[in-house]
C-alpha cells in the first residue's frame, strides 16, 4: 500500500479547503473549510506515521483534533455573538475596523 | 487500497460540493461524508484509535456543534453572490489550482522510501502504543492541552453569555401591569373573549360576534391576524344560518322523523 495516493488526496482536500476559505462568505462555511484543511493534514500525518513506522504522526493528528475542537468551540461562540449583534453571519459585514 | 480508491473520489466530490453548496446545511452534511470517509482511511492505515476518535470527536461533536449554530443563526442565511472584491472568486480558484498542482507535483516527484508499516509499533495494540507515547514523550503537551480546553470552554461561555436587559416578568408584575392598564385605559381585566363563540363557526379563526352583530377583533390570536387567516363571519351569514335552522326545525316537525342533525356541522348560534 503505497503512500503517494494518500498524500495526493490530502493535498487535494487541503487545496479545496483553502479555495473554500477564500471564496465563501458565510462565516460558518468558512469555518467548515478550515476544518477540512485540518482534516487533510491529519490524513498526511497518519500516512507518514505508517511510512516511518512509529506512532508519533498519530499523536500529532490527535493533538490537531484537540486543538481543532477548542478552536471550533470558541469560533462558533464568536460567530453567534456577532450574529446576535449584527444579524448577519457574513464575513464581509464585520468590517468596522476598515473605516 | 480498495477502500482508498472507493472513498477518494467520493471525498473529493463531497469537498467540491461543500465549497460550492449554496446552503450551509448542505455543506455541513457533505463535510460529515468527508469526515466519516477519513475515519475509514485512518482505520485502513492501522490507526484504529484515531478512527474512533475521528468519528466521536469530529462527526459526533464538532459537526453537531456546527449544525446547532446553523440552526441558531438561521438555516436560510445563505451567501450573497455579489463579489465585494472584483475577480476575487476567479483569482482564488486560479491560485488554488496552482497551489494544488504544485503540491501534487511535489508529492509525486519525491519518493517516501520504504514504507516501514506499523506492525512493530502496534505490536502491543494501537491504543497502548499511543498511550505510552502520550504519557512519556508528549506528556507536557498533553497537560498543556487540558489548559487549552478549559480556556476554550470558559471563552465560549463568556462569549455566548447574554446579560438580561429587562427584569424578569414574574406573575406579580404581570398582575400589576394588568391593573395599571385597567386604571389608565380601561382595558378589561378578565381574559380576552374566546373566538367564535357567537359566530357561525366555533373554530379559532372565526372572530366572536358581539351582540350588535359586529365582530370582535380581540377574540382572534394575533398570529392568525398577522397571517391573514381570519374567517369572515358576516352578519348576513348569521341570518342565513338562522333561516336554515328554522327550516330544519320546520321539516323535522312536519315529517316527524329525526333527520341527521345538520345544526352540528353548521354550528349555529348557541
Amino acid at each position: 500500500m503505497s503512500a503517494t495516493p494518500f498524500l495526493t488526496l490530502s493535498a487535494l482536500l487541503f487545496t479545496i479547503g483553502a479555495v473554500g476559505v477564500l471564496v465563501r462568505r458565510n462565516a460558518i462555511v468558512v469555518f467548515m473549510c478550515v476544518e477540512l484543511m485540518l482534516n487533510a493534514t491529519n490524513l498526511a500525518f497518519v500516512t507518514f506515521a505508517r511510512v516511518h513506522g512509529n506512532l508519533d504522526g498519530q499523536i500529532a493528528a490527535f493533538f490537531v483534533m484537540v486543538v481543532a475542537a477548542a478552536e471550533v468551540v470558541v469560533g462558533l461562540a464568536i460567530i453567534t455573538s456577532i450574529f446576535r449583534t449584527r444579524r448577519s453571519a457574513s464575513v464581509d459585514d464585520a468590517s468596522l475596523l476598515k473605516y | 487500497m480498495i477502500a482508498f480508491w472507493v472513498l477518494a473520489p467520493i471525498m473529493v466530490a463531497a469537498a467540491l460540493g461543500m465549497v460550492m453548496a449554496r446552503k450551509a446545511v448542505h455543506s455541513a452534511l457533505l463535510l460529515a461524508i468527508i469526515m466519516v470517509s477519513l475515519a475509514v482511511l485512518y482505520a485502513v492505515q492501522d490507526a484504529p484509535f484515531l478512527f474512533v476518535v475521528q468519528i466521536i470527536v469530529y462527526t459526533g461533536a464538532i459537526l453537531m456543534l456546527f449544525l446547532f449554530v446553523l440552526m441558531l443563526v438561521g438555516v436560510d442565511a445563505s451567501d450573497s453572490i455579489v463579489e465585494t472584491i472584483r475577480g476575487q472568486r476567479l483569482a482564488a480558484v486560479v491560485l488554488g489550482v496552482l497551489f494544488g498542482a504544485t503540491i501534487a507535483l511535489g508529492i509525486t516527484q519525491t519518493s517516501v522510501g520504504v514504507i516501514a508499516g506499523l506492525d512493530e509499533a502496534n505490536a502491543e495494540g494501537n491504543v497502548p502504543g499511543i498511550a505510552v507515547l502520550l504519557f512519556s514523550k508528549y506528556v507536557f503537551a498533553f497537560e498543556v492541552t487540558s489548559a487549552l480546553l478549559i480556556t476554550a470552554a470558559l471563552g465560549a461561555m463568556v462569549l455566548a453569555h447574554q446579560e438580561r436587559l429587562t427584569p424578569k416578568m414574574t406573575q406579580r408584575r404581570v398582575a400589576e401591569r394588568r391593573m395599571q392598564d385597567y386604571a389608565e385605559s380601561g382595558k378589561p381585566l378578565g381574559p380576552l373573549p374566546t373566538p367564535g363563540v357567537y359566530a357561525r363557526h366555533n373554530a379559532v379563526d372565526t372572530p366572536a360576534l358581539l351582540p350588535d352583530g359586529s365582530t370582535s377583533t380581540v377574540s382572534i390570536s394575533r398570529s392568525l391576524q398577522a397571517r391573514g387567516n381570519i374567517r369572515q363571519a358576516l352578519v348576513g351569514e348569521v341570518d342565513d344560518t338562522l333561516e336554515q335552522i328554522t327550516e330544519d326545525t320546520k321539516t323535522r316537525s312536519t315529517t316527524g322523523n329525526l333527520a341527521p342533525d345538520r345544526s352540528a356541522d353548521q354550528g349555529g348560534p348557541q
